[in-house]
């Protein structure tokens, strides 16, 4: 038997690198792909306090999060292919419109 | 038996998103994230979760990954190499990534005695999952559907427009 805590700090562990991701890389599709990494990071979280409680809801709880995900990097993927075809760059630092 | 699998599979997701951070390439990027999705739906199959570990590899390692690939074939450009050329930002991601890391796992540290670890694992999980989604659920199921259609509808007009020029 795995002890619950094992799963737990795997999830921190993915969390904590999908953040590291996110700051590290500078363009946008593979910002992206840190945010997905955040989201299964909470999903094994989920998924762990569902066994350790012994219920079903989390489990039921990860599959709206794929789904919403799915549906998310749709729109994220298609965001990023009209600001390619606006800026011809997705690097977030050309991005600067908004700065002051 | 299972313990040995578990380390194999964590280190299989943490070093895939690892090789992700590190690697150069877009295009290889994606690839190590699609091990670190597949090595992570093997963790949720020992959690007795079957149906969502399939779901894992089906959406996320399958059609997700499709998708950025696409994008990436279509964006191909090959100017961004070596773009890290802040290294303090760098330094102050990992920073801020370690006290995060440490802050959470204090948080998580205090609950962890009043966890147990939960029952036998039934036969019939996927059977009772789908009742639970399908009475308990049903209303948000259905939302969720709404926002798929929604989601795809936006996607396909905004990706579908013609650039300014």
């Amino acid at each position: 038997m795995i002890p619950a805590a094992f799963f737990l700090v795997l999830s921190i562990v993915l969390f904590a690198l999908g953040v590291a991701a996110f700051f590290i890389k500078r363009d946008l599709i593979t910002m992206f792909m840190a945010v997905e990494i955040m989201l299964n990071a909470a999903n094994l979280a989920f998924l762990t306090f569902a066994k350790s409680t012994a219920s079903l809801d989390g489990q039921v709880i990860v599959l709206f999060v794929i789904t919403v995900a799915a549906a998310e990097s749709a729109v994220g993927l298609a965001i990023i292919l009209v600001v390619f075809k606006r800026k011809k760059s997705i690097q977030c630092d050309d991005l600067d419109v908004m700065k002051g | 038996m299972a313990l040995p699998l578990f380390f194999i599979l964590a280190i299989l997701s943490a070093g895939g998103v690892v090789g992700m951070i590190v690697s150069r390439d877009r295009a290889h990027s994606v690839l190590f994230l699609v091990l670190a999705f597949a090595a992570l739906a093997g963790v949720f199959g020992l959690l007795d979760a079957p149906f969502v570990a399939a779901v894992q590899v089906l959406i996320y390692a399958g059609a997700i990954m499709v998708l950025f690939v696409f994008v990436i074939m279509m964006i191909d450009q090959r100017d961004g190499r070596g773009i890290e050329k802040k290294k303090s930002v760098g330094i102050l991601a990992a920073v801020l990534a370690i006290t995060l890391f440490a802050e959470l796992l204090l948080a998580v540290k205090g609950i962890l005695p009043g966890m147990g670890n939960g029952g036998p694992a039934g036969g019939s999980e996927t059977a009772g999952l789908g009742s639970l989604l399908f009475e308990k659920y049903l209303y948000p199921l259905e939302i969720t559907s709404i926002l798929i259609i929604a989601a795809l509808t936006g996607a396909i007009s905004l990706a579908g427009k013609k650039g300014p020029k």
